[in-house]
């Protein structure tokens, strides 16, 4: 019953979560002291040729529909939620006329999750495991180094390992490539090979300064419940040190972890985003920028949106994941 | 000092010499030189370094090692004042959270959690290109300190949670003092201390957003911060060019203050945990 | 079968020593039930842990020898010194810490922790019928079989100590030692607790030492008993001779501040506080509390004497009464 109770609430917190995020995205450019429509006709106009003054505003006509300006506000926000969360429709991309907005994301969508996805758990496991053990022999000379090496890494913005990396072994030492170029059809040998060739970098990026974060992280839970006085019972028992930290410091100590994972995701994508951007990276972070540089309004809104709705499903479906790993929670 | 000495470990010894170096590079060498140093076209473009200029001068025409020290200037006191009110904000209304309960919290709770778990960066950039040109630094600050308050007051509130159910709250409630006085005496000298402490990881958390919109070109691109001069390098594609210093040296620069930043706050920490009696 | 002679024991702090256990010696024999009585802070939990040989920086025996004798299955002693005795944990001697509550692993099912610790020493049973003799030892201390597959915070505060109980027994030790086992549960589930423990001693004959503050505690199952203040044994004894018969003013203040049925009087307490152990004073630990006390008794620690065959009492208040049992010597202090 308790089980049922958290589950309803988390799913109502990010229900509203996910609803505040996008009518956020509906109402920031609506605030900005200058009309969208203006600079986009401005960047427009900017990009090409100069448009005669009945070009123009036929133009204006066109984006103000295109960006549901027409009507009060209250119709523009409830058109917008529907199309938004319901059909997901953002309509065509201005910039890549006239290809749907969201078949531009679903193609790009799979790159990204791939990425966060796959750099994320590994960074995670890895770190976890390093700061188990480092909590848990606290006086050892690996652990203190191993930690030292975390609190160097764990501050440090993505882009400065993106870039660190770019330089030294794309460019003094070139064996990745600079931008992505993936070949090959999908899923065959080759395509798997180049993939990973060409993911390298980017996913070296976010892991290397995410394993700091769980390492440090992990570390101090685990050093702290090594003090509790089941693992000094469990020692008493008589238990080897092995079995005592993977059956019983281990299970205690995941479960922070597993919330903080939850936390997470969206500086995760925020990085994943980042390095998709530095590298080339097909994903749906380089098409958010590449909307923005373009002013292609339809797709800034869709990406954004897309991304909002990834992110906090991904959050929740781990947050949900907690209660299966402590009983506590899940039985009365 | 020599009980400072005594306890003090290695990391915060380091830590704090880097912050003296960085401090020194960045607020005190620019006092015996103009602040023109940085400004475009100062500067025969491409200079290979030498004693005039240690760092050589870049395709802007700027020396590197001034444009550096202006970096180091900016991006540390958008840091500051961001990290500043953010705190206020933050432990103000993570305490308003905690102590009031009731629907007070669960929609400053709500907030929050959006904040938390929506992706910052997405949003950041699309109110950068709506303001595209005319983000004057009050601006950009503004937006920053607007994602930043959220995890110091999610902490806050968790604390006060907890030291609501402690038992000497309860005994100064039933000695009948005023609720503010019990908040004033009580519980903000537990949550100033922690709040000094995350000032630190506040203000890196703000240099981190801001150099990261910087370097993708979405921020002031005329205010020098570390991130905007990476920016540059970029745009003028210094690695293709092999000006590795232009590129490398923000980097380094960056990575050194993260890190120095960083070692003084876990230092500090050590620092206060070994003068109590607890041993590493 | 256990015996601790002259031990001496502390704890290494940053830059000062706090001497926890000074020069205790006593003898626990087989089949008997010794308590050790004593107030907060008198050492007692500390006792344990040197019987238990659970010794580990920063702390550490400065003098004195434990020994640990046990009949082995065919008939032979063995004999083990500290050092030894950790690894006879589980097998010869086991231990039922204090506060049952947080010392099961809260993310695991209790079956599963009984298991891990059994399992080393019956190697040659395979897991289910091991599961099975868990079961059915279970039932016999009232446990019903459920609590295998329930977590520890499924169960009541009485129904942990039992599973701890169980879990020390369940390979018949010579020797068990219980530290506080009562404390912190209400009086009818206390008095389950301690009669599950006589029924247990007295159907496998082995001996158990139990650690209270409560006198009550000792006076309903111990055989013997100890005293302890500041560190220090001041009396031992069987247990009806120290309620009828109290020698150390200590124990004569402990026991007249028991309340029982009938009685009237006004009861008083013991003021002060017990010494600081990290400087204790040169005399009689005592001495500052005790109403007896005289200048010697501050200068000069007491020896102790022989009340009977099986009493013994450290005090100068004795002498001349009583036989020594050790020349007097002043013990270094450090």
């Amino acid at each position: 019953m308790k089980f049922l109770t958290y589950f309803l609430s988390r799913t109502l917190t990010f229900i509203l979560i996910i609803f505040i995020g996008v009518t956020l995205v509906f109402f920031l450019p609506r605030l900005m002291p200058t009309d969208p429509v203006e600079i986009m006709l401005n960047n427009i106009q900017a990009n090409s040729s100069t448009m005669d003054a009945d070009s123009v505003a036929q133009m204006r006509e066109v984006l103000t529909q295109n960006f549901g300006l027409g009507g009060n506000l209250w119709d523009q926000y409830t058109a917008f939620m529907r199309r938004a969360v319901l059909t997901q429709d953002f309509g065509p991309s201005l910039s890549m006329y006239p290809t749907l907005v969201t078949e531009l994301i679903g193609k790009a969508l799979p790159w990204t999750m791939g990425l966060m996805l796959t750099s994320t758990i590994i960074a995670w496991v890895i770190g976890n495991i390093i700061g188990l053990l480092a909590g848990f022999r606290k006086n050892k000379l690996l652990s203190k180094i191993l930690e030292s090496a975390s609190i160097v890494l764990y501050p440090l913005p993505y882009y400065v390992f993106a870039l660190t990396l770019i330089m030294l072994f794309a460019y003094i030492i070139p064996i990745f490539p600079l931008a992505t170029n993936v070949m090959g059809m999908p899923w065959s040998w080759e395509y798997i090979k180049n993939l990973l060739y060409n993911s390298f970098l980017p996913a070296l990026s976010l892991i290397l300064i995410d394993t700091g974060w769980w390492v440090l992280s992990m570390k101090t839970i685990s050093s702290d419940i090594t003090e509790e006085d089941y693992i000094i019972f469990a020692k008493l028992k008589g238990l080897s040190k092995n079995k005592i930290m993977w059956n019983y410091l281990a299970p205690n100590a995941m479960l922070p972890q597993v919330t903080a994972l939850a936390l997470r995701i969206g500086t995760v994508f925020s990085g994943a985003m980042i390095v998709e951007i530095l590298f080339s990276y097909p994903g749906i972070g380089m098409l958010i920028y590449n909307s923005v540089l373009q002013s292609d309004y339809n797709m800034i809104v869709g990406t954004i949106t897309i991304s909002i709705l990834a992110v906090s499903i991904t959050t929740y479906v781990i947050d949900l994941a907690y209660p299966l790993l402590d009983p506590r929670i899940r039985l009365r | 000092m020599k009980s400072f000495l005594k306890y003090s470990n290695l990391q915060l010894k380091i830590g704090l010499i880097l912050l003296i170096i960085i401090f020194t590079i960045g607020f005190i060498f620019p006092l015996f030189r103009g602040s023109h140093a940085d400004e475009w076209n100062s500067y025969p473009k491409y200079l290979k370094p030498g004693i005039e200029h240690i760092f050589g001068t870049n395709a802007l025409g700027q020396d590197i090692f001034w444009l550096l020290a202006k970096s180091i200037r900016s991006s540390l006191i958008i840091g500051l004042i961001v990290a500043f009110f953010a705190t206020i904000i933050g432990v103000f209304l993570g305490m308003l959270a905690g102590l009031q309960g009731g629907y007070v919290d669960r929609i400053i709770s709500l907030v929050m959690d959006t904040f938390i778990v929506v992706p910052s960066l997405p949003i950041l950039i699309l109110i950068a290109s709506l303001l595209k040109g005319q983000t004057s630094v009050l601006a950009m600050a503004a937006v920053l300190i607007l994602f930043s308050w959220s995890w110091p007051a999610r902490q806050v509130r968790s604390m006060a949670l907890s030291l609501r159910e402690r038992d000497f709250i309860d005994t100064a409630c039933f000695s009948g003092e005023s609720k503010l006085k019990i908040l004033i005496k009580e519980f903000l000298p537990f949550i100033l201390s922690w709040s000094a402490a995350n000032f630190i990881n506040t203000i890196l958390s703000a240099i981190r957003m801001e150099s990261t919109l910087a370097v993708i070109g979405m921020s002031n691109n005329s205010l020098a911060t570390l991130g905007t001069m990476i920016y540059w390098a970029l745009q003028y594609q210094a690695m293709l060019q092999g000006k590795w210093l232009w590129i490398g040296v923000p980097v380094i620069a960056t990575i050194v203050i993260f890190g120095a930043l960083f070692m003084t706050l876990s230092g500090a920490q050590k620092y206060n945990a070994t003068k109590r009696g607890q041993l590493a | 079968m256990l015996k601790l002679s002259n031990v001496s024991a502390r704890y290494n702090v940053f830059d000062y020593y706090v001497n926890v256990i000074n020069n205790v010696s006593f003898t626990v024999n087989e089949n008997e039930i010794f308590g050790i009585a004593g107030e907060s802070g008198c050492g007692k939990s500390t006792l344990l842990k040197v019987m238990y040989d659970f010794i580990e920086y920063p702390f550490e025996i400065t003098s004195g020898s434990v020994e640990l004798e046990s009949a082995g299955a065919n008939g032979e002693i063995n004999k083990y010194k500290n050092g030894e005795i950790r690894n006879r944990r589980w097998r010869e001697i086991s231990y039922v810490p204090q506060g049952a509550m947080h010392v099961l692993n809260p993310v695991t099912k209790i079956g599963a922790q009984f298991y891990d610790t059994v399992s080393r020493h019956n190697k040659s049973v395979n897991k289910k019928e091991l599961n099975d003799r868990i079961v059915a030892y279970l039932k016999e201390l009232e446990l019903p079989p459920e609590v295998m597959k329930s977590y520890p915070h499924q169960l009541s505060g009485g129904m942990k100590q039992r599973v701890m109980i169980a879990l020390a027994t369940f390979q018949n030790p010579a020797l068990m030692l219980a530290d506080e086992p009562t404390t912190a549960l209400d009086v009818v589930v206390q008095r389950g607790i301690l009669g599950m423990l006589s029924r247990v001693q007295k159907r496998i004959n082995n001996s158990i030492v139990i650690v209270s503050h409560d006198l009550g505690v000792h006076y309903q199952i111990t055989d013997r008993m100890g005293i302890m203040y500041a560190g220090e044994m001041v009396e031992i004894g069987p247990t009806d001779e120290l309620f009828t018969n109290p020698r150390h003013p200590y124990t004569k203040m402990l026991i007249n501040a028991l309340p029982r049925i009938g009685d009237i009087s006004q009861k008083e307490g013991i003021s002060g506080t017990p010494p600081s152990l990290r400087s204790p004073p040169p005399g009689c630990r005592f001495a500052s509390r005790c109403m007896y006390a005289s200048e010697l008794c501050k200068k000069l620690p007491p020896c102790k004497y022989y009340i009977s065959g099986t009493h013994q009492a450290s005090c100068h208040l004795l002498k001349g009464l009583y036989p020594k049992l050790q020349p007097e010597e002043a013990i270094p202090r450090d």
